[in-house]
């Protein structure tokens, strides 16, 4: 293990010597560089689109499932003792922090995109809401809802599962999206450097021939391109790297909250893009590294 | 050395030699010549592990070229100065770097200083020592490669056509250096047409004569 970490860092390293075996190519190389930060550039939001849906669906998750709703459909005339009672029972209930009945003018306000505003509410069969504000252990659903349908005939629990699921299987799946996107931008990298390489490699068999001629083994002569691609493919992502986290830093950061201004990082989240550079490089070395001993191998 | 036994190589089809066996022992000069185009060329590649025999075995310093990794024929190169026929060079690389390219690559670049600038007075181009390839004619390019391949001190030489493109004085300096190689031990294997420098070489030293013809090759060939 030790010596193939060795081994590793001294291809990594190269030796400035074989490097100078392959001659500079100004064009190939500026398109290796470009290719590089532009796949940065991508990486860097998708970096920013995973960690900000996995914020989006923790907060949605956390606002979601503080708070629950108990609605009370009854005639007139047991409205208010059923209401009593469930207030009863909330209370006596663990991991319930606070239940409060809406007044009318909430419930208005509740119904008012529907319905306008004036709505004579006292002459509508309109259930009575009563909010409920969990402690951070919450309470178990299922037993609230036996015991309220032993005392509360008229009262429907809702804790707010049915909105709450979609929204964050949709947040999930965004995330995942992201992440997958990083993994394509880190595959077609890998095979533009490839491909890169292995038009060096024909482009140079010349000197392959020759360094070949003098007894040179495969991995010195690899080296001399590993090195090279390496190098580039790190230039260009420390490149695109910067320029990707200027541009997010530049969204403008709205305070609706909503899920486009979220697109950003925070806290130690800033760090996570400064990976990339280091990962592109690894890429551009393991893929020189195999096309060039392929190509070597395919030679007599 | 270098053995070749009962090798046969065909290429596209065609059989050019068959059933030739060929022991070079350490120390000994060798001159192979032919008509155009009887494989003279392929004979010095199977010597060093360019190509491999269509049939029959070829041995490099007592390892079957045929279990050979690639690896192992670049070690035995090392120990093989080879001069081209059509001599290729890092192009981009003075003629100096060039000359020492077989110590830089075996890791050896300390031995370079010493030997490089004697060699290259040697073969007259301690001038064009920062040239660039392209830029040499035919007779120093030639030259070039030969003090490439002896910088190693390898214990063989194999040269395909060495005289072909200098002057008579030139080949007699070349030839020299071959021969002053061949005392310190290197056995030397030189492909030529020109009859005149295997006399010359034979006043200084004992050499053998091979003449690949017909498919055969011949031994001990008299003048």
């Amino acid at each position: 293990m030790r010596g193939r970490l060795t081994k590793v860092v001294a291809l990594l390293v190269g030796d400035p010597q074989a490097d100078r075996a392959v001659p500079p190519t100004g064009f190939t190389a500026r398109l290796t560089v470009f290719t590089a930060a532009a796949m940065a550039f991508l990486a860097v939001f998708a970096i920013a689109l995973s960690l900000a849906t996995g914020r989006l669906a923790d907060r949605w998750a956390a606002e979601l499932a503080r708070t629950s709703t108990l609605r009370i459909s009854a005639p007139v005339d047991q409205a208010d003792a059923q209401v009593r009672a469930a207030l009863q029972v909330l209370e006596t209930t663990p991991g319930v922090a606070s239940a409060r009945p809406l007044s009318d003018d909430e419930e208005r306000a509740l119904l008012e995109p529907w319905f306008g505003p004036d709505l004579p509410l006292e002459t509508l069969p309109i259930p009575q809401l009563i909010e409920i504000v969990q402690d951070s252990g919450g309470y178990d659903a299922t037993g609230l809802r036996a015991r309220l349908q032993a005392e509360v005939p008229g009262a429907i629990l809702d804790d707010h599962t049915r909105w709450r699921e979609p929204l964050i299987a949709a947040a999930d799946r965004l995330r995942l999206l992201g992440w997958f996107a990083l993994l394509l931008i880190g595959a077609a990298t890998a095979a533009m450097i490839t491909l890169a390489a292995q038009s060096a490699l024909s482009a140079n068999a010349q000197v392959i021939r020759v360094m070949r001629l003098v007894g040179a083994r495969d991995t010195y002569i690899a080296r001399a391109f590993v090195r090279r691609f390496t190098l580039r493919a790190l230039a260009g992502a420390v490149i695109g790297t910067g320029l990707g986290l200027l541009a997010v830093m530049a969204l403008p950061n709205g305070d609706a909250g909503g899920f486009l201004t979220g697109l950003g990082f925070q806290g130690l989240g800033w760090l996570v893009p400064l990976l990339v550079p280091p990962l592109a490089g690894a890429v551009a070395f393991f893929a020189t590294r195999a096309a060039a001993l392929q190509t070597l191998r395919s030679q007599s | 050395m270098i053995e070749l036994e009962d090798v046969a190589y065909s290429y596209g089809g065609a059989e050019l030699f068959a059933g030739l066996s060929l022991n070079l022992a350490p120390g000994s000069f060798q001159f192979l010549t032919g008509p155009s185009g009887a494989g003279k060329t392929t004979l010095l590649k199977l010597c060093y592990g360019d190509l491999r025999p269509t049939s029959g075995a070829v041995r490099l310093f007592n390892m079957d070229v045929s279990t050979m990794q690639r690896d192992d024929v670049a070690l035995a190169r090392r120990r093989i100065g080879v001069v081209h026929q059509d001599c290729q060079f890092l192009d981009h690389l003075p003629v100096a770097e060039n000359i020492a390219l077989p110590l830089q690559v075996a890791g050896r670049a300390g031995e370079a200083a010493g030997n490089l600038d004697d060699l290259m007075a040697w073969v007259g181009l301690r001038a064009q020592a920062e040239q660039l390839p392209p830029e040499l004619s035919g007779g120093e390019r030639q030259r070039a490669a030969l003090a490439r391949a002896v910088i190693t001190s390898p214990d063989v030489v194999i040269a395909d056509e060495p005289t072909g493109n200098v002057d008579w004085e030139m080949s007699q300096r070349l030839l020299t250096l071959l021969v002053e190689l061949n005392r310190m031990g290197k056995t030397v294997l030189i492909a030529t047409h020109d009859m005149n420098l295997i006399r010359a070489a034979k006043s200084q030293v004992s050499a053998n004569v091979l003449r690949l013809k017909n498919r055969q090759l011949q031994t001990g060939v008299a003048l």
